[in-house]
């Protein structure tokens, strides 16, 4: 399992017009890892994740996703991933067991298999009793943990994260993580962006953006080390504090 | 098939859980068929006469009667001055003016022909049209009358005269309603098929689901078809419940086939949903989508020859015309319910509305983008 790239980048670039979103990076995603993208507003990060899922045309620069070409296989990257936007994206005058089913189905899982899969993950968010439920009347952190669990539903081999725990309290972002730990440990790489800093420190690695740049990546614990910081907050800042680029 | 039975499903979910979609659907129609026919009347009554009467004779005041009597005009001003009879259409009393010159009866009598003038507001054209043809066809109608007067022989008419009597073919009792009421349904169809789709994919966006449909595996087509087939279903259910106010409150029954209305508005549907469908691919918000909508279907509405007939307009605007999927459907409902043509009949509006089903559809299917450049 270890350093099986299922994710390589080179010299990947994004330009909108005079303004270049991601600027030339390059970094590889291994099988099974928990990889933290981190970045400030602006950074280019969620434009980086989009050219990886296939939602965005690179300008120039190579990518493959799970053994795709970016370019020109985009259609299949789609069958082999999952996606989470920023925007909370399962639809809010559906019900969870349907959008359970709409999502399920679309990657072409049987209906025998949905309903396995519906029975599985009721049972692990303990949302027994209330599948019938209209998805617009829950918590946001419940939607999230549902959406997450859609995200993975049909097993793909890499689900993309963007900031999935945006506005959610500290007790529901800490079984979020669970959640996440969970599909990690079925073999699903993770490929998540964050702001919350304890939560980069539960990544295998990091990423760190800074005006469309990679500035750093390692293991939290190594980037601590190498900017002598005692805490992924205190790398974060210092490199940062770089960025030149206002933030969104 | 699997995918598309999916995205079906999903969609008539939400649509029969938006309350306001039903609303629409039964009160739109119910409004539009109820309250329109009977205020949109091409045929104008009570224009606003004002008599100038320098000859105070018989035969003045004889006119002046016909004119009232006919039904058509309300006498609301009767002056001895021009002057004054303009002030009073200035003031929007008056929309005619009939002057009587003085020496009326003595001339008409004596030099055996006499003038009239008669002056009208043009503010409203269509009025102004009317009103002077009305008052034309009285006059001439009273020329008559008292020439067999004097003559006493009506067998012998020494001025020829060629009258014309009509016939009205297809809408005998030249009853507007009929005229109207099958317009009036394409109009109320066309709104539903170019925004009511429109407007649903847009929210998508707006939502952020469509993002999550654009990293799923789902083909193009499919997701077009997902939206199509819904609202097209709708749109017919809206054709079927207009067609049961037409029959029961206004007793129009196509004298051709339902049959080939249906057949006419199926493809007809096709072509303004891809319209619909079209706008949405380029349209960011809900705001673009409605107010670009409302743009175009009014346009055609207003070149449809909906309000004012098509042969009337200038040929630059006839040529509009027939880009216009609208007035295709119009004059195909006419033609069925008031002449009774059959498929044979409107076999080239059909092909041109497959050309405008063909060019919409392509056209959205093509700009509709699952990655952005």
């Amino acid at each position: 399992m270890e350093k099986e790239p299922v994710i390589t980048v080179r010299n990947l670039s994004k330009q909108f017009g005079l303004f270049t979103a991601v600027d030339n990076i390059s970094f590889d995603v291994n099988k099974g890892e928990i990889f933290g993208f981190l970045g400030a507003n602006g950074a280019g990060k969620t434009t980086a994740m989009r050219m990886l899922c296939g939602l965005s045309l690179p300008s120039s620069g190579t990518a493959r996703v799970a053994g795709y070409d970016v370019y020109r296989e985009n259609e299949w990257i789609k069958r082999k991933i999952g996606y989470m936007s920023q925007r909370f994206s399962l639809y809010e005058d559906l019900t969870i067991r349907e959008n359970i089913r709409f999502y399920a189905g679309i990657y072409g899982l049987s209906d025998i298999q949905i309903r396995e899969k519906t029975r599985m993950l009721v049972e692990k968010l303990h949302l027994e009793g209330k599948e019938k439920t209209l998805v617009r009347e829950l918590p946001l952190g419940w939607k999230q943990k549902i959406a997450f669990s859609i995200a993975i539903v049909h097993d793909p081999a890499i689900v993309f994260l963007d900031e999935p725990t945006a506005g959610v309290d500290p007790i529901t972002r800490r079984e979020f993580w669970s959640l996440i730990y969970e599909a990690s440990a079925r073999g699903i790489t993770i490929f998540v962006t964050t702001h919350y800093m304890d939560e980069a420190e539960y990544c295998n690695r990091v990423s760190i953006m800074v005006d469309g740049r990679i500035e750093a990546l390692d293991t939290p614990a190594a980037l601590m080390k190498i900017h002598q910081a005692g805490s992924m907050d205190e790398v974060f800042l210092q490199l940062a504090r770089k960025a030149v680029r206002a933030g969104d | 098939m699997r995918v598309l039975m999916l995205l079906l499903q999903k969609e008539l979910k939400q649509i029969s859980r938006d309350p306001s979609i039903f609303r629409i659907l039964f009160i739109m129609p119910m409004v539009q068929l109820l309250i329109l026919p009977l205020a949109a009347d091409y045929e104008i009554k009570n224009i606003n006469l004002g008599v100038v009467d320098h000859d105070h004779s018989e035969y003045s005041r004889k006119l002046t009667n016909k004119l009232i009597s006919s039904g058509y005009f309300k006498l609301k001003d009767y002056n001895t001055s021009f002057k004054s009879a303009l002030h009073s259409v200035e003031l929007d009393k008056t929309d005619l003016i009939v002057e009587i010159p003085s020496q009326f009866e003595r001339k008409l009598v004596t030099e055996n022909e006499s003038t009239l003038f008669v002056a009208v507001n043009a503010i409203n054209g269509i009025k102004a049209g009317l009103g002077s043809a009305y008052i034309q066809s009285i006059i001439s109608d009273y020329n008559q009358e008292i020439r067999l007067q004097w003559l006493g022989h009506p067998s012998f008419n020494p001025q020829p005269t060629i009258e014309i009597s009509s016939s009205d073919w297809y809408n005998p009792h030249m009853n507007y309603k009929v005229f109207m009421v099958p317009g009036i349904l394409v109009m109320l169809v066309t709104m539903i098929g170019s925004s009511f789709a429109a407007n649903n994919i847009v929210r998508e966006k707006e939502m952020g689901t469509i993002e999550q449909i654009n990293v799923s595996p789902i083909k193009k087509f499919q997701f077009i078809l997902g939206k199509l087939i819904p609202f097209w279903l709708l749109a017919m259910v809206v054709l079927t419940i207009g067609m049961f106010i037409a029959r029961i409150v206004y007793n129009i029954i196509p004298l051709g086939s339902y049959f080939t209305i249906y057949l006419f508005a199926s493809i007809y549907l096709l072509a303004i949903l891809g319209l619909g469908l079209l706008l949405s691919t380029y349209a960011q918000t809900q705001q673009q989508s409605m107010l670009v909508s409302f743009f175009i279907t009014m346009i055609f509405n207003l070149l449809s020859g909906l309000y004012t007939p098509i042969e009337s307009m200038p040929v630059w605007a006839q040529i509009i015309t027939k880009f216009n999927p609208v007035s295709y459907f119009i004059e195909v409902m006419r033609m069925v319910m008031l002449k009774g043509s059959g498929i044979h009949d409107i076999r080239y509006h059909i092909l041109a509305l497959l050309g405008f089903t063909t060019l919409f559809n392509t056209w959205a299917i093509l700009n509709y983008r699952k990655r952005s450049g």
